[in-house]
């Protein structure tokens, strides 16, 4: 076992094409804090991308920012914040989840993960921001694509292919993203006591309004700070602008029951709370799963989950968003799940120990014709499979 | 512009495939005389025209895959075609291929409010879509100035943007799943009404791949409540320096207006003889910034652009303050081509996207080069996304005049790359830019994008000759060159 960290881009393109000579795969890493995403590897060396680092451009008036894949999120998010801007698709923060204390995420990370937020709804994840990049494929080359402007359609979107790819495709060297104005004030509208299929209308009704919603979570009782069931509707931008939205949708939602407004940091707080997962970060015997359903789903999928497996559960994305923590389930609740999420969306295991990750699929499994095209793909990119090799797919 | 050379082996067989494919398609799907295969001879980049082999119109994803499998079985060429109203050329016929229109398959499948999301078919305009769910105050949210005929098969080939993506995005982060239809026939679902498919994000790379790794047959899309209010401010500058100046200075200040639309003096000028709506003929550039949402919210955003305005030196500001004051402001901007059209017997449309910061060094270098060039230039801007169409000015009857234009968008676009931009923002690659590709990427670039072509169309039968200068074999772009023979780990330091 070898662990390699090249100091430029020449460096690690022999490092590549070496291990592709003699068919070694490596793991990519560089904040460490993502490693226990995804299927478990049995790399023989370590790919330490560490040293390509730094802040390279960033143009607040241009929306944009460049940096090397391995730059602290810390760090962007600290320049991002002196200039009033922010990453819009709000990348949760997962080290207690996953039990990376210690670690230090990435905007690499971020990105080759499509990571998103509670604003996922309104602006997008990870791949709706990610505008460009270099990078060295598995074939051991350099390549790059994309470009340093908003708006840019010259050729494939590469990196959309490249977000949530999981390091499996190319090692990013440099990344170019979008970035927004952080909004002036927040307000939470939140409603108490709601059963799940209330909650959902709720916040169908919210989302479905012209209030511009930017976040709409529901927290069961049994993971709610209160013990007592939690609708939240985030409404975010200038300050007249959300009091007037609040102002209405308290009325609007007025038949679901006495609505409380919240201001400011009582509201980012708890907004973080379910951007990082807290509610389930801290129920550490429980394995959990992330579930993208069509929303209007969730609250019926939830219920019927219910009868045969132990779980705590929450909703973001207005419903479609389903997080569950899961108990006592020989493969943790996957043969259960998938089956009852059928066409309405995929689930992915998040949290479990390894031997489960490599005993059930961690990513929701594709149709055969879909999964020959994606392996397809990797062919091009990295035909010996160097590059986390396995880390979502075994044939991958 | 020199297009894969015919293969005269096919075309002689064209009553024989016709018939073949009569077989699929019975009735009138198949399009075999002269004189009606010209309707398909060329899209909206007009300078180029050609003849298809045969227009090939399915009604049906079985029919679709069933087409695809016998071209891919024959070796036949395939352009899907939606409206034809690509300005790139992306659905350019070729002599030996056929021309694929999905414009048969048209309908509305589901509109899905709770989910806020609608599924169609490939052929339904993207207005189409906007119009059958206003009723419920809902929209789609891009939206191309072709939108009354463009189709949202199209859309996605393209990746069409609008003059509201700046705040709402582009057809990418609007497009919730399709289906689609690989060159061998195999039909493909990726994602649904839920976000962010698993695996790789496919769905992400068919959008914009300009129809050559599929055909797209039915799309989910995303859908919008209409913003309650919207105002817009028309505001006239001394330089385009100033009125840049504004565009940056709003968005530093934190606001994202729904449009943000500029337009320089021969723009101004061409649109306001056409439309007659009062724009400001005394400045050099002319701003309209649209802000949309609740009305407090609008409201104060108005008060702050127009207190940017004035601290940039911008010489008239008028506030829209009906509906119909608001439709005024944007009418001249919106008849911009045709008004060019109407000062000149051609134009042709460039599209590329530079950082907002080197305005007013491309605007410079486009009045030099429309001196060299001896033609007129006329332009209007995606101000907030920087995305700029110059209008180039010319008269196709005269001796090489449209040869001329073409050089002078040619050297604009080679400009806007220099500069930190790109070569299209919205209209795509296509035909029109194909030959300029290798000025933003280098070889091992464009040999990692054609990999990605070899893994949907191994044998590069769909769209040949659009988006790479030159397409290699998939065998050839598929071998490993081992570096410099290296078969050791070097000596770096281990930890």
């Amino acid at each position: 076992m070898s662990r390699f960290r090249p100091k430029d881009e020449r460096e690690l393109t022999e490092i590549i094409a070496a291990a592709v000579a003699q068919e070694e795969p490596l793991e990519l890493v560089a904040g460490g804090s993502k490693r226990g995403l995804g299927r478990p590897l049995q790399a023989p060396h370590v790919l330490d991308l560490g040293a390509f680092a730094g802040i390279q451009q960033y143009e607040p008036e241009e929306l944009v920012l460049t940096a090397g894949a391995a730059t602290p999120l810390a760090e962007i998010e600290a320049a991002l914040d002196r200039a009033g801007q922010m990453l819009a698709f709000e990348p949760g923060d997962w080290r207690a989840l996953l039990g990376a204390s210690g670690s230090n995420p990435t905007l690499g990370g971020v990105l080759a993960c499509n990571l998103a937020g509670p604003r996922r709804i309104r602006q997008g994840a990870a791949r709706d921001h990610f505008l460009g990049f270099h990078a060295v494929s598995g074939r051991g080359e350099v390549f790059k694509a994309g470009g340093r402007v908003v708006k840019n359609v010259t050729g494939y979107d590469l990196s959309k292919l490249m977000a949530g790819s999981y390091g499996t495709l190319a090692a990013l060297t440099e990344v170019t993203v979008k970035v927004l104005p952080r909004p002036e004030a927040t307000r939470c509208v939140a409603l108490r006591g709601l059963a799940d299929d209330s909650a959902v209308r709720a916040m169908t009704e919210a989302l479905n309004s012209s209030h511009e919603v930017g976040g709409a979570a529901h927290l069961p009782a049994p993971v709610a700070p209160e013990s007592e069931a939690l609708t939240l509707i985030r409404l975010e931008g200038p300050i007249p602008s959300v009091e007037a939205r609040a102002a209405a949708l308290r009325r609007e939602l007025g038949q679901f029951g006495p609505i409380e407004i919240l201001a400011d940091e009582p509201a980012l707080a708890l907004w973080r709370a379910v951007r990082d997962v807290s509610p389930l970060a801290g129920l550490a015997e429980r394995v959990v799963w992330r579930l993208s359903v069509a929303p209007s789903a969730a609250p019926d999928l939830a219920a019927r989950l219910a009868s045969g497996l132990d779980f705590r559960h929450f909703f973001d994305w207005g419903g479609g968003l389903l997080w569950l923590a899961v108990k006592g389930a020989e493969d943790g609740g996957a043969a259960a799940i998938r089956g009852a999420l059928g066409t309405w969306g995929h689930a992915t295991l998040i949290r479990a120990p390894d031997a489960l990750r490599a005993a059930v699929p961690v990513f929701q499994p594709q149709s055969p014709a879909l999964a020959a095209l994606s392996a397809r793909v990797k062919d091009g990119f990295d035909p010996k499979r160097i590059l986390n090799r396995g880390r979502m797919y075994h044939e991958l | 512009m020199r297009m894969p050379t015919p293969d005269a082996a096919v075309i002689v067989r064209r009553a024989e495939i016709a018939a073949d494919l009569r077989k699929i398609l019975p009735g009138e799907g198949v399009i075999e005389a002269e004189d009606e295969r010209r309707a398909y001879e060329m899209d909206g980049l007009t300078a180029y025209h050609e003849s298809p082999l045969l227009a090939v119109l399915p009604s049906t994803t079985e029919e679709v895959s069933r087409v695809l499998r016998y071209c891919h079985d024959h070796g036949i060429k395939v352009v899907p075609r939606g409206a034809g109203t690509s300005l790139s050329g992306g659905a350019l016929p070729l002599a030996d291929g056929i021309i694929l229109g999905l414009g048969k398959l048209n309908r509305i499948l589901e509109i899905d409010y709770a989910n806020r999301c609608a599924v169609v078919q490939p052929g339904v305009t993207n207005l189409g879509i906007s119009l059958a769910v206003q009723h419920a105050g809902f929209y789609y949210a891009p939206d191309p100035s072709s939108q009354i005929a463009c189709t949202i098969g199209g859309n996605v080939a393209e990746n069409a943007g609008g003059v509201h993506c700046l705040k709402y995005g582009v057809t990418t982060n609007n497009v919730l799943g399709v289906e689609f239809v690989l060159i061998d026939g195999e039909v493909i679902r990726i994602g649904g009404k839920h976000l962010d498919a698993e695996g790789y994000d496919l769905l992400g790379v068919i959008v914009g791949s300009e129809g050559l790794l599929g055909v797209v047959t039915e799309v989910t899309v995303r859908l919008l409540q209409k913003p309650t209010t919207a105002r817009a401010l028309l505001m006239g500058f001394p330089s385009n320096e100033s009125a840049g100046a504004s565009v940056a200075a709003i968005i530093a200040a934190g606001i994202i207006p729904g449009g943000m639309e500029m337009m320089d003096k021969p723009a101004i000028h061409a649109a306001e003889d056409f439309v007659h709506v009062g724009y400001p003929l005394d400045v050099e550039a002319l701003l309209i910034v649209e802000l949309d949402g609740p009305p407090a919210e609008v409201d104060h955003l108005i008060a702050r652009v127009e207190a940017i305005a004035r601290a940039n030196a911008a010489v008239s500001i008028r506030i829209s303050n009906s509906e119909q004051e608001r439709l005024n402001f944007w009418a001249g901007r919106k008849a911009a081509f045709p008004a060019v059209g109407r000062i000149s017997p051609d134009y042709y449309c460039v599209d590329g996207t530079i950082p907002r910061r080197r305005l007013s060094n491309v605007l410079t270098r486009m009045r030099e080069l429309a001196v060299k060039y001896d033609l007129r230039v006329a332009n209007v801007f995606h101000a907030g996304d920087g995305n700029l169409h110059p209008l180039i000015l010319y008269d196709a009857n005269k001796e090489g005049e449209l040869e001329r234009a073409e050089a002078l968008g040619a050297d604009v676009l080679r400009y806007c790359v220099e500069v930190g931009g790109v070569l299209t923002g919205e209209h795509g690659v296509g035909v029109e830019k194909r030959d300029l590709m290798g000025t933003m990427f280098n070889d091992a670039d464009l040999n990692q994008q054609m990999r990605l072509k070899c893994a949907f169309d191994p044998a590069g039968l769909l769209n040949p000759g659009k988006v790479f200068p030159q397409l290699h074999r998939c065998a050839e772009l598929g071998r490993l060159h081992v570096h410099h023979g290296q078969t050791r780990f070097p000596d770096l330091p281990r930890f």
